[in-house]
């Protein structure tokens, strides 16, 4: 789901209001006439209900039921508490550490997949053989289920009988024991960070190739002829002229980042002891183990917000760099 | 001089398909070593030093997989849920994106802002209200409550892709179409969506491999095991045979080859869609 959801808000940020000041949308028929807007209504309303429903109503409900003591027993009343759910996270030490640990794999996972996937895009920027053949593989860890590659990072990790493990003990004599990479908050962690940026790189990888491809070629012939080498000409012509892409696939990734759950959820379950809880796990623990749908909406709603906020705050920043 | 840069670029190009490859291999290695365990006898699947190539070959996990362990019945859950979705969601998007394209009717400027709204907040933050009203609707536990959610929250994103496809047909056409008298339906089903159909595919590729990738909300709303699609399937028999590493893979490339397959199959789509999504506008 995670490229679903980045592919989504990749094309949110991207979007544009129909039409322009008036009501007719840009390309709309000149020759329309009254009845159409009968037909029009009836071409959105199986597909606009279905929405309401699962995407429109939620979203009301979803601070809602944040207010409540919600109780899932068909019939019972739900108790009003306010802002008492919001109040309980601030208090509850575990939501701090899923805080903190959330913020951890964003800050691990962003830059590296930014720097890998922008470095690999570079290298296929070019005519050579097997170029196809390159970018398909290095896209397929980004089209495999989350599932699947989670249990197999579980799998590569082990402690004993790890395949991780064999190559930093008898590979590379990196270590003289077996790591136990699931043991504990910061190298479980870790694993799923790697998890992650290894999962990641294919997608940044694919945006950025398509922007490369859209600087002009003769900036950097122009650029060569006046001496200026390899490393240079990324730096002042390439670099500045993806900066608008560049801060699209940043904003994608920290959201991405945020929204970390299947790989945690299946590789650590946010143990040892509620360690590794990251904001989504803990909020899924405390709708469906505990039943408390309230405390649990309002991880959600406040991690929402968290999201919200921090997309706005980079915009802004990558635009003002813009004007500079 | 011309010599010299031939040489460079030569080089040049040498070094980048040795880092190229080097990268490669650090994507493609987990998925050879799955593959080579799924064919392991189980108390080879944790062997050291590592094999890529098993020593005793043996398809058993993969026949014990698809018959005993009901992954044949998972399998085709998957292609029920993830067929209905798809069929769902391109034609109830279209219809929303044609009338939002080229129709004009009171209200479309705010019903499309909220479209993109809904755009904007990640489906798991919606979790919790999604599973209180699908108790309510009686659509938990059912295939068709998979089908109703995933097409609901895929239908935003469609709509925003078709629609920004069908504004480019050119309206000429369309013009012709009604000075000979056709409604809004005929254009739609005679004009629009035969011209359209590399968006659609595009739009498809994507809702299938989503639905079929889909887990948070399986988990969510299935526990009758009889209705679990495979990555639920899956992650719940690992749970419970936790070492049996060569059962897990099996199944695991089973739920892997199809997509693996419309991946290369419709590449070229897929990596346009993915481009025209994220670098228009």
């Amino acid at each position: 789901m995670a490229e679903q959801l980045q592919n989504r808000s990749a094309t949110a940020l991207a979007s544009d209001a129909p039409g322009g000041r008036t009501a007719r949308p840009r390309g709309a028929l000149r020759s329309s006439r009254r009845g159409d807007a009968l037909s029009a209504y009836l071409f959105v309303a199986p597909g606009y209900i279905l929405f309401v429903l699962v995407i429109l109503y939620p979203i009301a409900r979803a601070f809602e039921i944040s207010l409540f003591n919600w109780s899932i027993i068909p019939g019972a009343a739900s108790e009003y508490l306010g802002l008492a759910n919001y109040r309980r996270a601030l208090n509850d030490p575990v939501f701090w550490r899923a805080l903190q640990n959330t913020a951890f794999y964003m800050a691990f996972t962003v830059p590296i997949q930014l720097a890998l996937g922008l470095a690999v895009a570079v290298l296929l920027d070019a005519r050579m053989p097997a170029r196809t053949l390159f970018r398909t593989l290095y896209y397929l860890p980004v089209v495999t289920s989350w599932v699947v590659v989670s249990l197999l990072f579980r799998y590569l990790f082990l402690t004993d009988g790890g395949f991780v493990n064999w190559v930093l003990r008898d590979g590379v004599h990196l270590t003289d024991h077996n790591i136990s990479w699931l043991g504990s908050r910061w190298p479980a962690m870790t694993t799923i960070g790697i998890l992650g940026i290894w999962k990641g790189v294919g997608w940044s990888m694919v945006i950025f190739l398509a922007a490369l491809q859209g600087v002009p070629r003769e900036l950097h012939e122009a650029a060569a002829v006046d001496g200026a080498g390899a490393w240079r000409r990324f730096r002042s012509v390439t670099l500045p002229d993806l900066r608008p892409v560049v801060a699209f696939v940043t904003v994608m990734l920290v959201i991405g980042g945020f929204n970390v759950f299947i790989s945690v959820y299946l590789i650590t379950g946010g143990g040892p002891l509620d360690s590794t809880q990251v904001l989504l796990t803990y909020m899924y623990r405390q709708a469906f183990t505990f039943l408390d749908f309230g405390y649990g909406s309002a991880i959600s709603f406040m991690l929402t917000l968290i999201v919200a906020v921090l997309s706005l705050i980079q915009m802004r920043l990558f635009r003002r760099r813009e004007v500079t | 001089m011309i010599v010299g840069s031939v040489l460079r670029m030569r080089t040049m190009l040498t070094v980048r398909l040795f880092l190229l490859s080097a990268g490669v291999v650090l994507m493609i290695l987990p998925f050879v070593y799955m593959l080579s365990t799924s064919f392991k006898p189980n108390r080879l699947s944790l062997e050291l030093p590592p094999r890529f190539l098993p020593s005793h070959p043996t398809t058993a996990n993969y026949v014990d997989a698809w018959t005993s362990n009901d992954f044949g019945r998972y399998f085709f859950n998957s292609v029920v849920v993830a067929l209905a979705t798809t069929a769902a969601s391109l034609i109830l998007a279209s219809m929303m994106a044609y009338a939002f394209a080229r129709l004009a009717f009171p209200g479309s400027r705010m019903l499309f802002a909220l479209l993109m709204l809904g755009l904007m907040v990640p489906t798991i933050m919606l979790l919790i209200p999604q599973f209180v009203l699908a108790k309510k609707l009686m659509l938990l536990d059912s295939l068709w409550g998979l089908v109703f959610f995933y097409t609901g929250a895929n239908i935003a994103l469609n709509t925003f892709l078709l629609r920004s496809f069908f504004r480019d047909i050119p309206t000429e056409l369309e013009e012709a179409m009604v000075i000979d008298g056709a409604g809004p339906w005929a254009r739609y089903w005679r004009l629009v969506l035969p011209l359209s159909r590399p968006a659609l595919a595009t739009v498809g590729i994507f809702t299938f491999l989503a639905s079929w990738d889909e887990f948070t909300w399986a988990l969510t709303s299935v526990s009758d095991p009889d209705k679990r699609t495979l990555p639920l399937a899956i992650a719940l028999f690992q749970g419970q045979h936790a070492t049996s590493w060569g059962l897990v893979f099996a199944a695991s490339v089973i739920a892997v080859v199809p997509v693996v397959a419309v991946f290369v199959a419709f590449q070229r789509q897929f990596v346009s869609g993915l481009a025209a999504g994220a670098i228009k506008g």
